[in-house]
């Protein structure tokens, strides 16, 4: 579902700095159509990061993260060619994983 | 299917039963891990949002950092971090005081992820932003006040 | 009467800002200065990466009732050639007899490679369909282009016929306000809001506007072509908007890109 995210992962002096890109609305169930129809929420709830199989960050969204969120955090570890897998789940149960290799 | 999830969760009778709906994949072993805490989310001040969160009355802290603009040109799109020099930090989560729910973000970290993370956040209006940080099981937070000049919430 | 009071009021107010170091102009520097620093914070990460990522692919996908990709799209520097083609549009192609912006230039490629009928576009909504590919082709295009210079040929007799055009059409006055592209972008240090308006007729300005477009739109995350920028501005004066691909655009982009020829690529830029 969706459309696949950019995710970026280098590592450094031992440490593995991950920047994403994810696509996705991010509704906020505030916003009105132009006929004043209620636009209904829509939004990413959660996001794991692994590396390899081991989770290194969890995040539970509300509706305030922005349009396309973006999301860059560091981990101690990782090496060149290690695999980082990114999935989210929306409010409305789809999901999403897409992975990125270390450089 | 949230609820009756988390209801389950709450009962918490451990690994065996995680393990036992693990297999039945009625959830993922990644997922389980953020549970999507929807009374935190739902809820629109900063006291109820701490209260959900578990985090009434945390400290403030010098140690705790939110990074953004002084001035943002456009509420949708808000880059906002938090960091700090604490130390074993198990979470850190984002709250704007004047959005509709102040909770914009939480971050569980697992041991050795560096507690610094950055985000972009939508804002309605001028508001303050508050980085809350759980390290050593309790509770600090720092704020960073951070203004709009066009509202993110028409589109 | 109440309006009297309020003047003096504001008067008095302005003498009281003048004596502090804090004129008008002083806090609008330092608001435009805090404002750049939230730009610099967005700008790794741009979301134009999604769309061209939605781009590349769409490059490479077999369409139209040819059923080819656009990999043999000659953008000016030969068949399937992306890097720095953007930075040299517009240019004058001979197959075609024309002078072509990226989008025309996609739509020929699109008609004579793929069998797509390109007369769908006019009638699409920006962002829904096939405007929607088109826009991720060229967000795709452009960031093959960014850090290189514009670098448009204006050799060509039919280059200078349509820069001629375009600074015509960039002063022409007319719509419900009397409008030119001018009265907002024909002077320098013009600013609305918070906004500062690039003096398109002058090289800086014209660099820092043509380089920088097209951009990903906070705002209302959309990206928009160059098409799309230079339609809005004819809504804002409340002109008829042109036909997608129209002369008039691709004149109008020509006097941009020459008067900011040699300056910096910076595509997709990242616009509020």
């Amino acid at each position: 579902m969706g459309n696949p995210m950019k995710i970026r992962a280098a590592n450094k002096d031992g440490v593995t700095e991950v920047k994403a890109l994810i696509s996705h609305d991010m509704e906020t169930g505030q916003r009105k159509d132009s006929n004043g129809a209620v636009i209904p929420a829509h939004f990413i709830i959660e996001l794991v990061a692994k590396h390899n199989d081991k989770v290194v960050l969890s995040s539970e969204f509300g509706t305030a993260i922005s349009k396309n969120p973006y999301l860059a955090f560091k981990f101690n570890g990782g090496a060149k060619g290690d695999k980082i897998s990114l999935s989210w789940k929306d409010n409305k149960g789809d999901t999403r994983t897409d992975e990125a290799t270390i450089s | 299917m949230n609820n009756q999830r988390r209801n389950v969760l709450k009962a918490g009778s451990g690994a065996a039963l995680m393990g036992m709906l693990a297999a039945a994949g009625i959830i993922t072993p990644g997922m389980a891990l953020a549970e999507w805490n929807k009374a935190a989310f739902d809820a629109k001040s900063m006291a109820d949002t701490l209260k959900a969160l578990g985090a009434e009355g945390p400290a403030d802290s010098k140690d705790v950092q939110v990074t953004g603009p002084d001035i943002a040109e456009n509420g949708a799109v808000v880059p906002v971090g938090v960091g700090t020099t604490l130390p074993n930090v198990t979470m850190v989560a984002i709250l704007i005081e004047k959005n509709p729910n102040a909770l914009a973000a939480a971050f569980t970290l697992p041991a050795g992820t560096q507690p610094n993370v950055q985000t972009r956040v939508k804002m309605g209006q001028t508001s303050n932003v508050y980085a809350l940080v759980k390290s050593d099981g309790k509770f600090f937070m720092a704020t960073k006040e951070i203004k709009v000049t066009l509202g993110g919430c028409g589109g | 009467m109440r309006n009297r009071t309020a003047q003096f009021v504001m008067a008095a107010g302005m003498i009281a800002l003048n004596v502090t170091t804090w004129s008008p102009s002083a806090l609008a520097d330092a608001a435009t200065d805090e404002i750049a620093k939230y730009r610099e914070m967005l700008a790794d990460g741009n979301p134009s990466e999604l769309v061209a990522a939605q781009g590349e692919e769409l490059w490479k996908v077999k369409r139209g009732t040819k059923n080819a990709t656009l990999e043999q799209c000659d953008l000016g520097l030969g068949p399937g050639v992306i890097k720095g083609a953007a930075a040299q549009l517009p240019r004058y192609f001979k197959d075609t007899g024309r002078v072509q912006d990226l989008e025309t230039r996609l739509m020929t490629c699109m008609e004579t490679l793929q069998g797509i009928d390109t007369k769908e576009l006019n009638k699409t909504k920006w962002g829904k369909g096939e405007m929607e590919k088109m826009e991720a082709l060229v967000a795709y295009i452009v960031t093959e282009s960014n850090g290189h210079k514009i670098n448009v040929d204006m050799r060509p007799a039919q280059m200078k016929k349509m820069y001629e055009l375009g600074k015509m059409a960039f002063f022409y006055r007319g719509g419900a306000m009397d409008f030119s592209c001018a009265t907002c972008h024909g002077q320098p240090d013009k600013r609305i809001r918070l906004q500062d308006l690039p003096d398109l007729r002058e090289h800086k300005g014209a660099a820092a506007g043509w380089g920088s477009w097209p951009a990903y739109r906070v705002s209302n995350g959309q990206f928009w072509t160059m098409q799309h920028r230079l339609n809005d501005c004819y809504r804002q004066q409340r002109f008829p908007e042109p036909i997608y691909g129209s002369d008039v655009t691709i004149a109008l982009s020509v006097y941009l890109a020459a008067n900011g020829n040699g300056g910096p690529v910076l595509t997709p830029g990242l616009k509020r």
